[in-house]
């Protein structure tokens, strides 16, 4: 599984966040996960609280903000978020639809002292 | 070729694209210059992260951009960034290399045993251009041996215990192949539909390939992997009579996940069935110009 590998570059942003900053620690951590990311939320979790303890982010609290998946309709430009995985739009039916979010992981902010 | 990361850029400076995120997470791409100087890009081998360091200045005066005033008290910062951007960052170093060279990159991904070597052999006497594979696997280098007996350039890259290639490993990986012999770069990534599908390597172009005796689900099953896809490969459809296995089903289950998704059936005994990868392939790199 790469949550692992996930959690391995996330910690690393912590530490060069918390150095930049001057910080001694970081007390939480907040993410958004796209359902679409291809990471299984609780395994980011776990994987997240094993590796923080020998870093800056020890004792952190972890918050994912879980991200549905969000089209915009290229033809109505309805902005949907949608419940199920059809790229297509559900108010007008066409497929011609821009993807706005759900598909990424991103780190969003960071609580220091 | 540049010292530090052995990419062919001759010049001290060269240009990378980069997603930057606002607040609301949308992208924006801009360009910015990096120098190659000795000292400053470390590059270690067996070392994955080999960090340019002014995408670091880049990153911190990005998040200070970011900074959210409400939130700003000394306390809380908004550092909207992707969690895969160093990887990110790497895939599009190892994109401007294969379009330095002219070289097409595809990734090919699928479960284990879908017949992803297979048509890299079957390849080997029928394809009007020349290719290299970079060949991902957790342990053993069998599937580098097979191509090398076909005399295809082939580098393995064993990655132990890690379920996916990141571009950090392709660019290491790279730095053994001789671009100027090959038209087309495949990956053949780890057998895996799930953790190959969030990192980018640097391919143009995703193949997944899923095989008739996987069953009838595994586009639904497996959606992260398809949405990535620019073609879908059904393959040993000659096992078709034994299976009960939908087709057309399939193809409506992928199109869903993508609209505008490609889809071809293979079997490897069929020469005609290879044959259309191949043009598939051979129209790809053509308009590429
Ligand atoms: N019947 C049939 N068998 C096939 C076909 N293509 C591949 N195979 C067989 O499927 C098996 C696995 O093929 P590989 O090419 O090694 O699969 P792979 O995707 O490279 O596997 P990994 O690298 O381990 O993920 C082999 O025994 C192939 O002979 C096909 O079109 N029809
Ligand atoms: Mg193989
Ligand atoms: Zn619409």
């Amino acid at each position: 599984m790469h949550e692992y590998s996930v959690v391995q570059a996330l910690l690393t942003q912590c530490e060069e966040h918390a150095m930049a900053n001057k910080a001694k620690k970081i007390t939480k951590v907040v993410v958004k996960i796209g359902v679409m990311s291809g990471i299984e939320p609780y395994l980011l979790e776990t994987a997240f609280n094993t590796f923080k303890e020998t870093t800056v982010c020890d004792g952190g609290e972890f918050i994912m903000n879980i991200q549905p998946l969000t089209i915009e309709c290229q033809e109505c430009k309805t902005v949907s978020e949608l419940e199920k995985i059809q790229y297509c739009c559900p108010k007008c039916e066409s497929i011609d639809v821009k993807v706005i979010d759900g598909e990424e992981m991103f780190l969003m902010s960071l609580e220091m002292v | 070729m540049c010292k530090d990361c052995g990419c062919s850029i001759t010049t001290n400076k060269h240009q990378h694209e980069h997603t930057h995120v606002d607040e609301q997470g949308r992208e924006y791409n801009h360009v910015h210059d990096h120098e190659h100087d000795e000292g400053k890009n470390v590059h270690e081998s067996g070392h994955h992260h080999h960090d340019h360091d002014d995408s670091h200045k880049h990153q911190e005066a990005h998040a200070h951009l970011h900074d959210n005033p409400q939130l700003n008290d000394a306390k809380t910062i908004a550092v909207i960034t992707k969690i895969l951007d160093k990887n990110d960052h790497e895939a599009r170093h190892n994109r401007a290399h294969f379009d330095e060279h002219g070289v097409l990159c595809i990734n090919l991904m699928s479960s284990p045993g879908s017949g992803k070597t297979t048509l890299l052999e079957h390849m080997a006497d029928l394809a009007p251009f020349k290719f290299g594979v970079v060949e991902g696997d957790l342990e053993t280098s069998r599937d580098a041996d097979r191509l090398h007996v076909k005399g295809i350039q082939a580098h393995q890259i064993q990655t132990g215990s890690a379920c996916h290639l990141d571009a950090f490993m392709v660019h290491k990986a790279l730095h053994h192949m001789d671009m100027e012999a090959m038209d087309v770069c495949f990956v053949e990534n780890v057998g895996n539909l799930v953790c190959p599908a969030s990192y980018d390597v640097g391919s143009h172009l995703n193949i997944v390939l899923v095989s008739i005796p996987e069953g009838n689900d595994k586009i639904e099953k497996y959606p992260v992997m398809f949405r990535q896809a620019d073609l879908v490969l059904i393959t040993k459809t000659d096992l078709l009579p034994y299976f009960d296995y939908d087709i057309e089903h399939e193809k409506i289950m992928a199109r869903k996940l993508k609209p505008n998704v490609d889809i071809l059936e293979l079997n490897i005994k069929e020469e005609a069935s290879i044959m259309r990868v191949i043009e598939w392939i051979e129209f790809k790199r053509k308009m590429r110009g």
